[in-house]
């Protein structure tokens, strides 16, 4: 018998595995030629129902599956007639007619009708998900919707509560909530009275340049291509997103051009790529607003002398221009950019000396405040430079970080006293930001208004809510947009908040990747566009 | 006559006795899992988060939090809360995730196996590296063998695994192009095995080879190497320098002092006759990496874009989803358990004192 030494065996164990491991490997390094792929971070989708979804990424996806009665123009940011052709308001302010295209069909093959977009907002009024209040503002309640919109033959009838602004209807019918889906499709797959909210967890019913092929969470989607569309047919044939969390990953793969577009990428992964040939930037701005909120039911924080030295006390160009630098700009209002009646003026600046005269003026001993921030990176570098120069000043600031949801929890149950937050609007209307950053119709804690940013850090707005309440009535656009300007100058002057930045949204391209809309601050990504 | 009386006396008592154990075995795990259920559950409502608001996002108003609180039985007294997720859980039924809206249960059976596909390989080579390098190195206390080795340990217990990903990425994905980069496929591939490839074990090496699509199985390959590969030698730190401890132990015992002067050649004193005695120990350990690696590695999955249950589980408690981190936690341990009953399998077949 023959033993073979256990040595040799391992040896050759070894040498096959080091062969295995060392053959080269032919890669394709190209992303395939008629698909759109996307590096991002999806794993906060939580719903893929317009009903329901509410975060970026999935505004980004359902965007390119969906249409709404009236579109943004991804180019130009301008309201556009999408699948009604055209619309009017009657003299009383309260009737609205959507006249529909005709001949348009959804992906199921069933003609796109005014019975399908009147079904679509009652369902999501019905189902009264999160988002549901940017049409339930309107005076709509599951009880009524039926008749307050309604189909008319090849036109959609809504009638709101009170007269309101017009754009601000038109605003609002351009969000995700108010896309138009497939009825029949959507009925047809409904599981007792739920309105398909089951089966559109993982399914779609639009008519929009792309379908739905497949949907993973926290892993990826794949959409293909409809054929011809009413906007022009997509140019590539699929899109495919894949769920990249980590920022270092996503810049190799476009480096390596293994993805045509990544879209989470630091601004030291934006440096490293600055000489790279085959990698461009394409930079919109946001709609998130990054602010300070004072808790006015603390004492000290109340007193206006001391939030107005607190104003003074933020480095807001030496933040800016170096750790936020080609993330944010600095922005003083509550409006973002590109909102109409959107103020650019920036009248404060870090004035340490001004500060403490105010401070004096308060007569106030040394301030000790706590800090409350999200545990990620950019927020705490902020709130170290504030800590920083509110020292200057003789202020002790005191910084909590913690996870996500136990900042909003404290926030939301007026536990703060200082705390660092961010905000992005509902709708590309300025009312989405006005309703929370000046409305607070009860300020006791009673009255538990917590969706309210006012109401959290326990803000009397005073007149400057009977302001908003004219501007969103307002019909005169001129007007309204002059109101919104007084209204926000105040409230940068003499309120609870000290709005500091404006957020960029930044993506890669591979450099022969063209006309990719990212949908700057009121609106979501336009895939369908892209050619490479 | 009853059927326990026509056996003879001796094969009674070994089924008596063969009964009770596994009646033991039966009761151990099963207050096992209650305590892991307990703990993890009270974990999970004592934290100061409000899983409420991880639902319904930073808009809602307090009427949609009430309606959601109810919704997820938040509403009842804690061991009520309890008793249900017990009684579900038992059933298979680990809750509905709130990041993914799917159950838990499903989200799982997506993730585990890239999890385990991953791990598996990574054990695979840390064995085959690893046992041999400590063998040596033990055979050969002081010499430069032994230092190489320790350094090589010493490394692989110092180096942070995503710094090692990355510089791994960097070199052989992003320099020389020898490996895949991050994810499990490439895009195109990626979408090939999706709608090409039938789920049979959720493993792509497998699954692919199975449906006979070489070309996917070539790029899954050219993926999985490099994340396996870290955690390969993560695997193989440890595992040699415990085959180390263990081979200088047994070498100095007097068997092994018997052998040699009886004349048997060195390569058999250790690879068989030693080996053979440290192979109990080594299971533990192996068996204990490989559950580590199980667990999922959540840096090595984030830096490689890895979808496994690591990054899940690591999602889902970022996000405050606790249907979703109770569920991964069980999965965890059944895992352990199983594993550890694996490895007592094993030792009665090495050892038959052991039985």
């Amino acid at each position: 018998m023959t033993f073979v030494s256990p040595i040799r065996t391992y040896g050759l164990a070894l040498a096959a595995a080091l062969m295995l491991g060392a053959s080269p490997t032919v890669l394709a390094a190209a992303t395939p030629a008629d698909t759109l792929v996307i590096a991002g971070k999806i794993d906060d989708i939580v719903s893929i129902d317009p009903a329901e979804a509410f975060e970026f990424s999935g505004s980004d996806m359902l965007n390119n599956i969906y249409d709404t009665m009236v579109e943004i123009d991804p180019a130009t940011g301008q309201l556009i007639p999408g699948l009604a052709e055209s619309w009017s308001v009657e003299a009383d302010g309260l009737t609205y007619r959507f006249k529909m295209r005709s001949g348009e069909t959804f992906h199921s093959g069933n003609p796109v009708r005014a019975e399908d977009a009147a079904w679509s907002i009652q369902r999501s009024v019905k189902l009264n998900k999160t988002p549901a209040f940017i049409l339930t503002q309107f005076g709509f309640t599951p009880e009524n919707v039926e008749q307050r919109v309604y189909a008319d033959g090849d036109t959609v009838v809504l009638v709101t509560e009170k007269p309101f602004a017009p754009t601000f209807v038109y605003n609002c019918l351009t969000s995700t909530i108010s896309n138009v889906l497939d009825k029949e499709l959507v009925l047809a797959n409904a599981v007792n009275d739920d309105l398909g909210y089951e089966w559109m967890k993982s399914n779609s019913a639009g008519s929009g340049a792309y379908k739905l092929i497949s949907y993973k969470p926290a892993e990826g989607y794949v959409l293909e291509a409809r054929g011809p569309y009413w906007r022009g047919e997509a140019q590539l044939k699929r899109v495919f997103m894949r769920n990249v969390a980590e920022q270092s990953a996503q810049r190799l793969l476009i480096e390596k051009g293994d993805v045509d577009l990544a879209r989470n990428l630091s601004t030291v992964d934006y440096e490293g790529l600055a000489g790279n040939a085959d990698v461009k930037e394409v930079a919109d701005l946001a709609g998130y607003i990054f602010y300070i909120a004072a808790n006015q039911k603390n004492e000290q924080l109340s007193n206006p002398k001391v939030l107005e030295a607190l104003r003074w006390l933020v480095d807001y160009d030496g933040m800016a221009n170096s750790f936020l630098k080609g993330e944010f700009i600095k922005h003083q209002a509550f409006l973002p950019r590109g909102y109409l009646g959107a103020l650019e003026e920036t009248p404060y600046s870090l004035d340490v000396e001004k500060a403490k005269a105010l401070l004096a003026e308060a007569g106030v001993g040394p301030l000790t405040f706590t800090m409350s921030v999200r545990n990620d990176q950019t927020r705490v570098e902020m709130a170290t430079a504030l800590q920083a120069t509110y020292a200057q000043a003789g202020i002790t600031l005191e910084i909590k970080p913690g996870p996500g949801s136990e900042i909003l929890g404290d926030y939301r149950a007026r536990n703060h006293q200082l705390t660092i937050q961010s905000w992005g609007p509902d709708y590309p209307d300025p009312h989405t930001n006005a309703a929370t950053f000046v409305f607070n119709p009860d300020n006791s804690d009673e009255a538990k208004l917590g969706g309210l940013l006012a109401w959290r850090t326990a803000y009397d707005p005073g007149e400057l809510q009977t302001l908003a309440e004219q501007a969103v009535v307002e019909l005169d656009a001129d007007k309204r947009k002059a109101l919104y300007e007084e209204i926000q100058r105040k409230h940068r002057d003499t309120s609870a908040f000290i709005p500091m930045f404006q957020q960029l949204k930044r993506s890669a391209a591979r450099s022969n990747v063209e006309n990719f809309y990212s949908g700057g601050t009121v609106s979501s990504a336009a895939y369908w566009l892209v050619t490479k | 006559m009853s059927v326990s009386d026509s056996l003879d006396p001796p094969r009674r008592s070994r089924l008596w006795s063969y009964l009770r154990r596994s009646l033991g075995l039966v009761l151990t795990l099963a207050v096992t899992f209650l305590g892991l259920l307990l703990v993890t559950f009270i974990i999970a409502r004592v934290v100061p988060i409000d899983p409420v608001l991880a639902v319904v996002g930073e808009r809602a108003t307090e009427a949609q939090i009430v309606a959601a609180r109810e919704a997820l039985g938040l509403d009842q007294p804690l061991w009520r809360q309890f008793v249900i997720y017990v009684q579900n859980a038992a059933t298979g039924d680990l809750g509905t995730s709130i990041r993914t809206r799917t159950p838990v249960a499903e989200d799982i059976a997506r993730f585990f196996p890239a999890t385990l596909e991953l791990a598996t390989i990574g054990t695979v080579f840390g064995v085959i590296f690893g046992v041999p390098a400590g063998v040596l190195a033990a055979t050969r206390p002081g010499t430069w063998v032994d230092q190489v080795v320790r350094l090589i340990g010493l490394a692989g217990y110092s180096m942070p695994v995503f710094w090692l990903g990355l510089m791994g990425l960097l070199l052989f994905y992003g320099i020389l192009n020898w490996v895949g980069g991050p994810g499990r496929l490439d895009s195109g591939f990626e979408m090939m095995y999706d709608f090409d490839v039938p789920r049979v074990t959720g493993m792509i090496l497998i699954d692919t080879t199975l449906a006979g699509r070489f070309d996917i199985l070539r790029n899954a390959a050219s993926h999985i190497i490099l994340p396996a590969g870290v955690l390969a030698y993560y695997s193989m730190a440890y595992i040699s320098r415990m085959t180390r401890s263990f081979m200088m132990n047994e070498l100095s015992q007097e068997y092994i002092t018997t052998a040699r002067v009886k004349g048997m050649p060195e390569w058999r004193v250790i690879w068989i006759h030693a080996l053979k005695n440290v192979m109990v120990p080594l299971i533990t350990v192996i068996a204990l990496s490989y559950a580590n690696l199980l667990e999922g590695s959540v840096l090595t999955e984030t830096v490689f874009a890895w979808p496994g249950l690591g990054l899940y589980i690591t999602n889902a408690l970022l996000t405050n989803d606790m249907p979703a981190v109770l569920g991964g936690t069980v999965v965890v341990g059944v895992v352990f358990v199983a594993l550890n009953m694996f490895s007592d399998v094993l030792y009665r077949l090495v050892d038959p004192r052991a039985k």
